[in-house]
């Protein structure tokens, strides 16, 4: 008989934190990244605009490979901060969490940059011509106008890290409590053919993702839409 | 005084415009930029305020350069003491009415003269109501006190007076009339209405396709000394009898009296002479 109590909780709050993590940092990146997409005229932009959509074509096992490459200690970069921080990225929950911002990048800036861009440009103009600085104008004027947009950059990354699996696969492995987030261990209780524990875990990320959505459709904003197709 | 030269390749819907202007503004005067929509007038505006960058050219205020191509010195939009008001107010929409003044008027601002600004502009009332609830005037009265919040050197206004029905502009236009003879700022307003421009300003530019055409007092510029008192319109004879002649003008008729010595021909045309001051035309209505 299944019951809650039976249920392994360390993989679904290893999710949760890293979702909640990955999403802190994706929105202290994606927010200037995010202006600059929208205000830059510079001629690097059509680049970074294509790297930053990367993640929504690549297999996340495409991602996880080259982030494993990377990371590795008998790789030049691995071993380089494995000998200087004293940081191994493979394996780890760090290397998790910089995974899953790189894959979790469009959906944090692309509803960014469009809410940038959907605000009157005589906002941003105003407030220069106040001799306010970047930081005052983007803090003061332009985010809290765009709050529609931001929420939805948040839900979405959030809610993306909640069911990512390939990238977590190659690099995190499912090491208990260190990197096995819910979709691996739902994916390990299939393998031992484990199918109630399987069940349970499917269940409650099922159920809170499609709350997370549910709230999004009703009360978020139009601007995520176009990032999710 | 400011000097302002000007020269920018515009893309437009009609192809490509040269804006080349090259025009001063004396202290504490009340200018306007006078001309048709795509004239270049609104770019003109937002190149001296350093929103938009001009090609080749020179602004000067007080000696101070804001912009010189050769020099390479563009000053940012924020040091150059100018305000905007523009045309859609673009008040911030998450700030109330007072916190929108008290973020233009900077970190240090001085509560005396923004207190006084406020009630000169009859905004007690309003000061913690959100943009969105203010009808299109107040919005416009808010731009305005937001923009002289800001202790400019340069107020500059696009079109400020447009979608507002006849009472609030009157009433922005008196505000506006006040504030410049209290302060002594100067101005350079936007527009395409003569009696607003015949109103307000000092000084007019004519300004179209991107060419000074002409500048001078608005009396000057829209030719008001050699104003006509003497109408002239074209009509054709449809009928006649012994005293007088029935006309056609525009798909309308008219009545005029007839020096019977003459035998007028019906079907021919004849230029009318009218006094402005005397005219009478008698209409009998549409045909």
């Amino acid at each position: 008989m299944l019951s809650l109590s039976s249920v392994n909780w360390d993989p679904l709050f290893l999710t949760f934190k890293l979702a909640l993590v990955t999403t802190l940092v994706l929105l202290l990146v994606g927010i200037p990244l995010g202006y600059w997409l929208a205000y830059s005229r510079s001629r690097l932009k059509p680049l970074l605009a294509v790297l930053v959509s990367m993640p929504l074509v690549l297999p996340p096992t495409v991602i996880g490979f080259y982030l494993l490459l990377a990371f590795s200690p008998n790789n030049a970069f691995g071993a380089w901060l494995e000998q200087t921080f004293d940081l191994r990225l493979v394996f780890s929950f760090t290397g998790l969490v910089i995974a899953s911002v790189i894959y979790g990048i469009p959906f944090m800036v692309h509803p960014i940059q469009s809410g940038l861009r959907g605000l009157p440009p005589a906002y941003k103009e105003s407030a220069q011509l106040m001799g306010r600085s970047r930081f005052s104008i983007l803090t003061r004027v332009l985010l809290p106008n765009m709050k529609p947009a931001l929420l939805s950059g948040i839900v979405l990354s959030f809610a993306h890290t909640l069911g990512e699996f390939g990238v977590v696969l190659m690099i995190g492995g499912s090491i208990p409590g260190e990197t096995r987030v819910a979709s691996i261990a739902i994916y390990d209780e299939v393998e031992r053919l484990n199918f109630g524990q399987a069940h349970l875990l499917s269940l409650i990320l099922f159920a809170i993702a499609f709350v997370i959505l549910l709230w999004v459709y009703t009360r978020g904003s139009k601007n995520w839409k176009g990032v999710v197709g | 005084m400011i000097d302002i030269t000007l020269q920018k390749s515009l893309k437009s819907q009609d192809g490509t415009m040269i804006l080349d202007l090259s025009f001063q503004v004396e202290s504490g005067s009340f200018n306007a930029l006078f001309g048709p929509s795509g004239a270049g007038k609104t770019s003109t505006l937002k190149m001296i305020s350093g929103l938009l960058r001009p090609d080749t050219g020179s602004i000067q205020s007080h000696g101070d350069i804001w912009f010189d191509s050769q020099k390479k010195i563009n000053l940012a939009p924020g040091k150059r003491k100018i305000a905007y008001v523009f045309q859609d107010a673009a008040l911030f929409p998450n700030m109330s009415v007072l916190e929108n003044i008290q973020y233009a008027a900077g970190s240090d601002p001085d509560r005396a003269y923004l207190e006084n600004l406020i009630s000169s502009m009859g905004l007690e009332k309003l000061v913690n109501h959100k943009p969105d609830m203010l009808s299109g005037g107040q919005a416009k009265r808010v731009a305005l006190a937001r923009a002289l919040a800001q202790k400019p050197d340069l107020l500059l206004l696009d079109e400020p007076f447009t979608a507002l029905d006849q009472s609030a502009k009157i009433k922005l236009q008196q505000h506006l009339s006040g504030l410049h003879q209290d302060y002594g700022f100067t101005v350079i307003l936007v527009s395409h209405d003569h009696a607003e421009v015949m109103q307000l300003a000092t000084k007019a530019f004519i300004i179209e396709a991107g060419q000074l055409l002409r500048s001078g007092t608005p009396a000057e510029v829209f030719g008001l000394e050699g104003a006509s008192d003497e109408i002239t319109v074209m009509a054709q004879i449809i009928d006649h009898d012994a005293e007088s002649i029935t006309v056609m003008h525009q798909g309308r008729t008219y009545r005029l009296s007839w020096d019977a010595s003459h035998q007028p021909t019906i079907g021919s045309w004849i230029n009318i002479r009218l006094k402005t001051t005397d005219a009478q035309i008698n209409s009998l209505g549409k045909l």
